[in-house]
């Protein structure tokens, strides 16, 4: 720490002078590791390569929107903001190395957005131990909202995977009640989190559910558990898949004539993989889905100053593909993040960042469907929790009565 | 005093080496040390791959499955039996040398091609076969190992030496390093002596090795169970340094890295894993990292090469390594060796002027 | 009965796209006694090619052989710039030298084209027949069709042609075929170039069913090997065969066997196949012969 010494001091005789020619500078204010006079350090972990590595794009999303915010706003109260992204190939044991590597030697001031329920996980404990914040994962594992009790230094942002079903739950029960359910779920955290919700929303009436078939990530494709699932009479079908397992299934259906009600997942239903399917020969019939974020490709936002903004943001990415929603996440997250270092002002202790995150959001993202809230008290630490349910006309999704609020269903 | 006047210089080298390595937490940071302590991990790993593959002439794609295998052991045996987690090394050791051997059994019968499919299936299984049992592996969620505090006797001595106080990485740094140490001193004992040369015959022949007497089966099932033996500890010690085991943490790439490191380092040798270690480890590291953080590269050099993320330097420089040293690191420093001492002794005919090979680098 | 047949034909289905990659595999051995593990990632490499020529306004039929060209072309300089100047090398060597080179592509398609995936068009309709409630999509069908079509061709190039012998000869005794005026390090080449081509028929007909994107073949080339050495590593009708056993054993692996599951269905699928390779050491169709690895 001795080392650092001078270059506090100099910041502190700096923010002073600032102070007094300044006028109407801040009269206090305090900082941390990874804050400097004119900059603020935050570190990221995400797969950029290995077959985890479609994710990584999301980091150079975010990338993107602090690149925008320190060309047009100058930074955030004075500050720029540099992000250091590592890529950990989506291997829990070069997240744990990285993440040291980035608070002990980086000395960043907070994590911000890693990717991967078993790589947050890992590094979960350490950060905590160290009282580094760990800010808004990118993963809907309900454990990083649910446990903040136990990990006051870690929050989630999107909803969870748990709510999402048991939106479909509600949903179905509202609908088809007599649906006889086959689920096809991808055999990790992600899959089993979406089956659980859906089990416990379902409640008392769980036996609808007639099948359900895992497929493992190595698999070439999840036909053999699709041709299962048809075989066990189901007429509903959920798919609880990432993407590309997705559309071909969506494409694998239409190609047995099988027409069930489908449930799609939220990760797996902007537009550009629905034009996938359909091209693949996907019937696309009672798709049903549900959305909190803007989908770049959908037309009904092409007059939207969101939508403006997004894409006036990834310009600044040489690599993003503008169409691709994950890019418009990683915007939208990034945009959350601006939010809490601009509420904290000058007060940028980790401790006040992190109450900030957990406890006194209040948020409209302009990225997100109109009327959702990024919303976080004292007792709440579920950033996200409103979600609409959506059906797909053939040619767009089409938004279905009113936001649904899931907030304090997950226990 | 003689006789360390006539030690040959290689004596020196792995005095040195122990001194560097001993030495190195004093010097650098915590963190560093944990990174160390990794590229020593994949040292031990890669040493028993290479007893596997170097000495005894068997291919295995899936070494990562083994180190799961003792990952997991030392993972369940503290978090659920809450034992003290130096005490389950050993028994992680030898439960998955236990299950090597076992497993060396049917590969006994395998062409090598099929003992590379077997293995390289493995390998791409493991992850799935870890999260069925979710009871006793925590499935998706994996374990969380406790990291330990250094104990005060260590924790003092590192004060008087360095002034600062000793964290748990770099702790884990030293007993990694001690068990690194018997490990490699033991596959150079290994290598020397009767089992060592009985290997290396059957590697070069196996039926000539027949003749002679040798136990072709039996000591081919004991390289095995001596590999996974190594494998078990680099796993063991995997999660103490990592302080998390989880399905994802061992893919295949993991299997393949440990082949390269192998390969890189040069195979029968003892200096070779620790070699093919740190370029295994600290390569993709160097890749996406090193290059880009250079100002003297032009912008557009530096980056392509973050666009192009890690995976295409990496594939490149190691495309350049073998192309360059295709025997390894060790390899081509015996080649320039042999080189530079056939120049200075005026050897002009290569094949009478190589020396006799040494019995523990052939 | 009916979900039976249909797991056996979509096994049938997925064992082609094994088959087809396989096929590439069995040429580079044949050429020189190795397993490229890059290979998938070159057909996938070559699929790319092919998809920026059709979105450039080519139509399938023409850019599908211009792409057999490139890829040909591609193959025998990747050998001559990477594995000749390490032909004397011990093969694994040459092993991790394809396994650099896997990584490499797959970065290189990473960073040109992104990870988001594609459709590809196929000549093949995405509809299906119906036979009596099992149902057979064209484009499978396809698949298969055409994978039949570069046997034949692979099998008729490497047993009934001269250049087929001289290649297979170069492999087997290089030194007699050197002194028998066979340019053998060029043979090689050849041998790249035809399973480089091999592999982007491959690429092209199975990316419509698996959507093109850089990791499109990194799972396909586990299933691909498996395939090839149960057909005994140097048969092309033993690859092809040996794929459509590797498809059906895992559907019906995951459906039918107690306590087996989605999840376990390719680990208890690679079991099987690895049993039945203990007991039959040389393959279905591999004669026995001792070869490097």
């Amino acid at each position: 720490m001795g080392k650092k010494a001078p270059r506090f001091a100099a910041a502190a005789v700096f923010l002073l002078t600032l102070a007094a020619c300044g006028g109407g500078g801040t009269p206090t204010s305090q900082t941390d590791v990874g804050i400097t006079s004119n900059s603020i350090l935050l570190g990221n972990t995400i797969a950029q390569s290995g077959p985890a590595a479609a994710y990584g794009t999301i980091g150079n999303a975010e990338l993107a929107y602090f690149t925008y915010v320190n060309n047009n706003q100058g930074g955030v109260n004075g500050r720029k903001i540099t992000f250091k992204i590592l890529d950990d190939a989506y291997n829990p044991a070069q997240t744990i190395t990285q993440t040291k590597q980035l608070v002990e030697s980086d000395q960043v001031f907070a994590m911000f957005s890693g990717l991967g329920t078993q790589a947050q996980t890992s590094v979960r404990e350490y950060l905590n131990g160290k009282k580094v914040p760990q800010l808004f994962v990118a993963t809907g594992a309900t454990t990083f909202m649910k446990d903040f009790g136990s990990n006051q230094w870690t929050i989630g942002w999107q909803p969870p995977y748990q709510g999402e079903a048991r939106i479909y739950a509600k949903d179905v029960l509202a609908n088809h009640p007599n649906a006889k359910i086959g689920v096809l779920y991808q055999n990790d955290d992600y899959g089993q989190d979406y089956l659980k919700g859906l089990t416990d929303g379902l409640g008392d009436k769980a036996s609808m559910i007639v099948a359900k078939q895992s497929y493992d990530v190595t698999a070439a494709n999840p036909f053999p558990q699709l041709t299962q699932l048809k075989a066990s009479g189901a007429d509903t079908l959920f798919l609880f898949s990432t993407p590309k397992p997705s559309i071909q299934s969506l494409a694998f259906i239409s190609a047995v004539h099988w027409e069930p009600t489908i449930y799609l997942n939220s990760v797996s239903n902007p537009q550009v993989y629905m034009g996938l399917a359909a091209k693949a020969g996907a019937a696309l019939k009672n798709v049903t889905s549900v959305g909190y974020i803007k989908d770049p490709t959908d037309p009904q936002w092409a007059s939207d100053d969101g939508m403006k903004l997004y894409k006036q943001v990834i310009a600044n990415c040489t690599t993003c593909n503008v169409n691709d929603g994950f890019n418009i996440y990683g915007v939208a997250v990034a945009y959350t993040m601006l939010d809490v270092l601009k509420q904290a002002g000058s007060n940028l202790t980790r401790a006040n960042v992190m109450k900030i995150a957990s406890s006194q959001l209040n948020e409209t993202n302009p990225f997100l469907l109109p009327g959702v809230k990024v919303t976080t008290t004292s007792s709440d630490h579920f950033p996200i929790m409103q979600e609409q349910v959506i059906t797909w006309s053939g040619t767009g999704w089409k938004l279905q009565g009113t936001l649904i609020d899931e907030r304090g269903t997950i226990k | 005093m003689s006789r360390i006047r006539t030690a040959p210089p290689r004596y020196w080298l792995v005095a040195l080496a122990v001194i560097f390595f001993f030495g190195l937490p004093t010097v650098m940071s915590s963190y560093l040390a944990s990174e160390w302590s990794q590229a020593l991990i994949l040292a031990v790993a890669i040493m028993g791959l290479n007893i596997l593959v170097g000495y005894s002439g068997q291919l295995s794609l899936g070494h990562g499955a083994f180190m799961a295998l003792g990952a997991y052991t030392s993972a369940i045996l503290v978090h659920r039996y809450k034992m003290d987690f130096l005490v389950t090394i050993p028994i992680a050791a030898v439960f998955t040398g236990l299950v090597g051997f076992l497993f060396g059994v049917p590969a006994l019968r395998l062409s090598p091609l099929y003992l590379a499919l077997a293995t390289f299936a493995l390998a791409v299984v493991t992850p799935s076969l870890i999260k069925r049992p979710d009871k006793l592996t925590g499935g998706v969620q994996g374990i969380l190992v406790v990291q330990p505090d250094p104990p005060q006797v260590a924790g003092n001595a590192y004060s008087a030496v360095t002034g600062t106080v000793m964290t748990s990485d770099q702790w884990i740094y030293y007993v990694v390093l001690f068990c690194a140490l018997i490990l490699f001193w033991l596959a150079w004992n290994l290598a020397r002596h009767r089992p060592g040369r009985a290997m290396r015959a059957i590697r070069d022949g196996e039926v000539a090795a027949a003749a002679s007497g040798i136990n072709v089966a039996g000591y081919k099932t004991l390289a095995f169970g001596i590999s996974a033996f190594y494998a078990g500890t680099a796993g063991s010690l995997f999660a103490l340094s990592t302080g998390f085991v989880s399905p994802d943490t061992f893919p295949v790439s993991l299997s393949i890295q440990l082949l390269v490191g192998a390969v890189v380092g040069g195979l029968a040798s003892i200096p070779g894993p620790v070699l093919g270690a740190i370029v295994a480890y600290f390569l993709p590291i160097a890749s996406s990292q090193w290059v880009p953080s250079q100002t003297w590269l032009p912008d557009q050099v530096t980056s392509t090469v973050k666009n192009a993320g890690p995976a295409v330097s990496y594939g490149a420089i190691l495309i350049l390594i073998m192309m360059f040293a295709p025997n390894g690191i060790v390899g081509l420093v015996k080649a320039g060796y042999t080189v530079l001492n056939r120049r200075l002794r005026g050897v002009s005919d290569p094949k009478s002027g190589q020396m006799p090979s040494d019995p523990e680098t052939v | 009965m009916q979900e039976f047949l249909q797991l056996v034909l979509s096994g049938i289905a997925t064992g082609g796209i094994y088959a087809s990659l396989a096929l590439a595999l069995v040429l580079i051995y044949n050429a020189m006694g190795l397993v490229n593990f890059a290979q998938g990632e070159m057909a996938m490499l070559a699929t790319f090619v092919g998809y920026a020529l059709i979105t450039r306004g080519m139509s399938f039929w023409i850019a599908f052989p211009v792409t057999l060209v490139l890829a040909f072309g591609g193959g025998i300089v990747i050998q001559r710039v990477v594995i000749k100047p390490v032909e004397k090398a011990p093969v694994l060597t040459l092993v991790i030298i394809t396994l650099g080179l896997a990584t490499l592509v797959n970065g290189l398609a990473g960073f040109i084209w992104g990870y988001l995936p594609r459709t590809f068009p196929s000549p093949f309709s995405s509809d299906s027949v119906d036979l009596g409630g099992v149902f057979v999509s064209y484009r499978d069908v396809g698949v298969i069709a055409v994978t039949g079509v570069v046997l034949l061709c692979v099998y008729l190039l490497l047993q009934h042609t001269t250049v087929g012998l001289t290649l297979r000869a170069a492999a087997h005794h290089p030194e007699a075929s050197r002194l028998l005026g066979v340019h053998v390090s060029w043979m090689l080449a050849l041998g790249w170039g035809l399973a480089s081509a091999v592999g982007a028929v491959s690429g092209m007909m199975v990316a419509p069913v698996l959507f093109l994107e850089p990791n499109m073949m990194q799972t396909i080339i586990i299933y691909a090997f498996a395939a090839a050495v149960l057909g005994g590593i140097e048969s092309p009708l033993g690859a092809v065969v040996g794929g459509l056993i590797v498809g059906v054993t895992i559907n019906l692996a995951g459906a039918y066997l107690p306590g087996v599951g989605g999840d376990l269905q390719l680990a208890v699928g690679l079991a099987i196949i690895i049993v039945v390779l203990i007991l039959k050491p040389n393959g279905l169709f591999g004669q026995a012969a001792v070869r490097r690895v």
